[in-house]
């Protein structure tokens, strides 16, 4: 067991225990959202009482976990209640899961992001379930008049064992309620875990399958009307004029006007990334009449400045990979030197283009402004920020700005940008009504905030012993080069220079699932495999090789990767797969790759069908420290595997003249089922070190182990995504 | 705007809404049935997948006006009580991530199954390559349909 300080968060728990009277209110909302099944509602609590805000107990010992961070199907509602139950001491079975909305002083970091939830929560739940647990067993002390140090917890019941008198949860929950909260509290022992580590399943997965409300586009209201925007059908232009008497006519429409999210004077806050704060809107009684004035708008837009395409995107990042940035991001040795006095030198470019977020679920956000006081509902990974720039658009205060965060039909990245939610406030207090925004998906597709096109140029000096003596990264990106300058493999190479070169645009980037690392990972094991090669080695032993460096002594100190974890994955899928027992007309490819504090190691069998490659099985190796969910864990590595070979295989988002050229998903290819693989396995690393991040590490290098194979099988190394050209598919 | 008696789930609907009103809208903003979801507009990606006289029918792209008398079923009458083999096989094969794309999928499957009790694997390939799912769970979905299979 772990003695822990409660003072570390401590301020958070004490305004969260006076912040009651929640516990009925939250009560009838699991009522009207969750629609329980019978024999849940037989065991509906008469009252509920709060212990933080983490949990509410009710008088027959049912638990109210609630899920602080948002839910982009990463699967946190599931898991980050699971941490409660487990230091809490109680059945799973007994537990309800709700969604909390943002409440900034019971919680903190509520953001989907960076595969960060459970790392950065971790501690902060079990301290939660821990404390409320020592509350229960402290009423209980006073209540049977024995020691608290005499009492045992399990499943939910105290236990005296002298006098083996019992006390359910319920029972002394009112009483722990109103008590002290402890300066310090013990968490259990990891092998003492009973739900962590079980795989339970998603808490909304019933409600999933049979079509229950949950989507933030699924919000309704009395009187609730429907908004669309305009945004300018190019980036780089700019609203010229609106003739919207064709619009305005028609069934349903109450009103067309324009908005601005970005006026001058306005605080924005990292989260307001977005090239189209003035746009064109039209609020009518439904969607389809919305939609259908929307068509009949006639706006006129007029370019600000030049316009870009794609050919002059990559000829800007191809030029700037020919000149050596203005200082190294990091240098170790002497680069040059080692590279004049190689034997050989291996030097490739890569690249990958702009890519759409495309969650399933377009963008969307409910809003009802009235007076001084704002609600709002919906689909949003940064609710904190949202609210700050709501209060501020307003001009209310931050504490009039409710937001609930509903589930969201995929977040990627995407809904980190949380313009819509703004919108959605100017607009609802504009029209004096609540107002549901809806984005089409071409509005969804084109609107910007991409994943940036990339293009990276590697060389690598082999000595005549085939020994890594040199590596050389230089990598460019429109806003931001891909390159980890401290990643993998600095600290295993004696002379290595990193450069970055980044340029800018119109369009508009943000943050997709793996930022940077998406592509760059690809990139780079790629070409390690190639180097491999050219030295002869096989591709896993080469890699092993320069681990074994970096173990035994490391080039320089600011490495951002312990490679004893990095080589175990490698080692553990080489043995999973039975490495170097080939198999005629089986075609394989490795890569190894560190982000959001994870090490993922994969190896894929393609073979050829019809001559198409296909993908037998992808075998995964995964280092995320203890997994909460082994079996939702397993999902999430399983959909960036299929994201990761669908975006590099298919995707991508071209322009001509500022427009992006695809709008929907006739002409936006995504992976599909017969695409992807037939059996993705997935084996932990059992280690017992706090959990690390798992919703974005198993995307990147997959890009590598596919190439890799894909090369073996054909011959012809792939250098530029997406792999598979649409002439090529639909011809 | 005009008026449309719709058999949906087994229920008789009045709707007033305009001929060219997609069923996607219809379900959703009229008979208050918001399981049929979203996705695309023109029938590219199969999350509005509902059943018309048992056929799966992209209802995002199929007038009320067209419909008739003919017999609808969405997701949230699929079966009585949620327990349809597809619903049961979904839950138990964990299939969701996000979900949103889950529904599609299912009124899909349950087509397929009942025009081809037994898919094999290239059979479920062409069946579902109309239905997106953006988070990848489609090695699940393929068990969860053959687990339904199966059972059923």
């Amino acid at each position: 067991m772990t003695l822990i300080k409660t003072k570390y968060n401590r301020r958070s728990f004490l305004q969260a225990s006076t912040a009651a009277g929640g516990g009925m209110v939250l009560g009838f909302s699991w009522l009207a959202s969750c629609q329980p099944s019978a024999e849940q509602v037989k065991a509906m609590p008469k009252e509920w009482f709060d212990i933080n805000a983490f949990l509410k107990i009710g008088d027959n010992g049912i638990v109210t976990i609630m899920s602080p961070n948002p839910e982009i199907g990463q699967n946190v509602k599931t898991a980050m209640p699971m941490i409660v139950a487990e230091e809490l001491d109680v059945n799973w079975k007994d537990v309800i899961v709700e969604q909390a909305g943002l409440d900034t002083k019971g919680f903190t970091r509520q953001l989907a992001g960076g595969s960060q939830s459970i790392r950065q929560g971790w501690e902060g739940l079990r301290m939660a379930g821990a404390t409320a647990r020592h509350m229960l067993v402290q009423a209980a002390s006073e209540q049977l008049g024995v020691p608290a140090s005499e009492l045992t917890t399990e499943s939910g019941v105290i236990k005296h064992e002298g006098s083996g008198e019992t006390l359910g949860y319920g029972e002394v929950a009112n009483a722990a309620g109103g008590l002290e909260v402890p300066e310090e509290v013990m968490l259990k022992d990891p092998k003492d875990f009973k739900i962590i580590g079980s795989s339970q399943m998603n808490v909304d997965g019933e409600k999933i399958a049979t079509g229950q409300p949950l989507f933030g586009l699924d919000t309704t209201r009395d009187g609730m009307l429907i908004a669309m925007i305009e945004h300018p059908p190019a980036f780089g232009m700019k609203l010229k004029s609106i003739d919207d008497s064709a619009a305005k006519a028609l069934p349903g429409i109450r009103d067309v006007f324009t908005i601005n999210t970005q006026p001058e004077g306005i605080e924005l806050q990292w989260s307001d990334n977005n090239v189209f704060p003035e746009l064109v809107v039209v609020v009518g009684e439904t969607t389809w009449q919305t939609m259908k004035a929307k068509k009949a708008l006639k706006v006129e837009w007029e370019a600000d400045g030049s316009l870009e395409s794609t050919d002059d995107h990559e000829a800007r990042l191809a030029s700037l990979l020919s000149e050596p940035a203005d200082e190294a991001a990091r240098k170790d040795g002497d680069p040059d030197a080692a590279f004049a006095n190689a034997a050989q030198i291996v030097e490739k470019t890569y690249s990958a283009p702009f890519l759409a977020h495309n969650t399933m679920e377009p963008m969307n956000f409910f809003a009802d402004v009235s007076g001084d006081k704002a609600e709002l509902i919906g689909p949003i990974q940064t609710p904190e920020f949202l609210q700050k720039t709501v209060a501020a658009l307003l001009d209310i205060p931050l504490d009039n700005v409710s937001i609930m965060m509903t589930r969201m039909g995929g977040g990627f990245g995407r809904r980190l940008y949380g313009h819509f939610g703004s919108e959605a406030a100017l607009i609802s207090k504009q029209v004096q009504a609540p107002v549901k925004l809806v984005y089409t998906r071409e509005d969804d597709m084109t609107q910007g905030t991409y994943r940036p096109a990339y293009r990276v140029t590697y060389r690598a000096a082999l000595d005549a012993d085939n020994n890594l003596i040199g590596f050389h990264v230089r990598g460019a990106g429109t806003h931001g080069s891909p390159v980890f300058a401290n990643r993998f493999p600095a600290g295993a190479v004696d002379n290595y220079l990193a450069e970055n070169h980044t340029k800018d645009s119109k369009i508009s980037t943000g943050a997709w699932r793996a930022p940077r690392s998406n592509f760059i990972a690809g990139a780079e094991q790629a070409f390690l495999d190639e180097v491999a090669e050219a030295a002869g080695k096989d591709p896993i032993e080469f890699r092993l090789e320069l681990f074994d460096r970096a173990i035994a002594n490391p080039v320089g100190e600011n490495n951002d990767y312990e490679a004893e974890r990095y080589a175990g994955v490698l080692r553990l899928v080489k043995e999973k797969c039975n490495w170097g027992q080939d198999t005629p007309g089986v075609y394989r490819g490795v890569s190894a790759y560190f982000c959001h504090n994870s090490y993922v190691a994969q190896v894929v069998d393609v073979v050829m069908e019809d001559d198409r490659p296909k993908v037998k099985k992808v075998w995964c190796a995964v280092d995320c420290g203890i997994v909460i969910n082994p079996g939702s864990a397993r999902n999430q590595v399983e959909g960036g595997i299929v994201d990761g070979i669908g975006h590099a295989m298919y995707s991508s988002m071209t322009f001509k003249d500022g427009q992006p050229e695809k709008a929907n998903f006739d002409k936006y290819r995504l992976i599909r089922h017969s695409e992807a693989p037939e059996e993705i396995e997935t084996f932990f690393v059992d280690n017992g070190i706090d959990p690390t991040g798992l919703g974005e590490p198993s995307l990147p290098p997959i890009v590598a182990a596919l190439s890799n194979a894909l090369s073996q099988a054909t011959g012809e190394r792939l250098y530029h995504q997406p792999f598979v050209q649409e002439e090529a598919l639909l011809g | 705007m005009a008026n449309f008696n719709l058999n949906i789930n087994g229920k008789v609907h009045q709707v007033d809404v305009d001929p060219d009103t997609p069923m996607l809208w219809v379900l959703r903003e009229h008979a208050n049935l918001v399981g049929t979801k979203y996705g695309c507009g023109i029938a590219q990606c199969g999350a509005c997948t509902i059943h018309v006289n048992g056929t799966a029918t992209r209802s995002c792209s199929l007038p009320v006006s067209s419909v008739g008398d003919k017999e609808i079923t969405t997701i949230e009458g699929l079966s009585e009580n949620g327990d349809h083999p597809l619903q049961k096989a979904w839950i138990k094969h964990d299939v969701p991530q996000c979900g949103y794309c889950q529904a599609g999928q299912i009124m899909n499957a349950a087509s397929l199954l009942q025009n081809n009790p037994n898919p094999s694997d290239s059979d479920i390939d062409g069946a579902m390559n109309g239905n997106i799912c953006r988070c990848g769970t489609y090695l699940r979905i393929k068990a969860a349909i053959k687990t339904a299979a199966s059972e059923m």
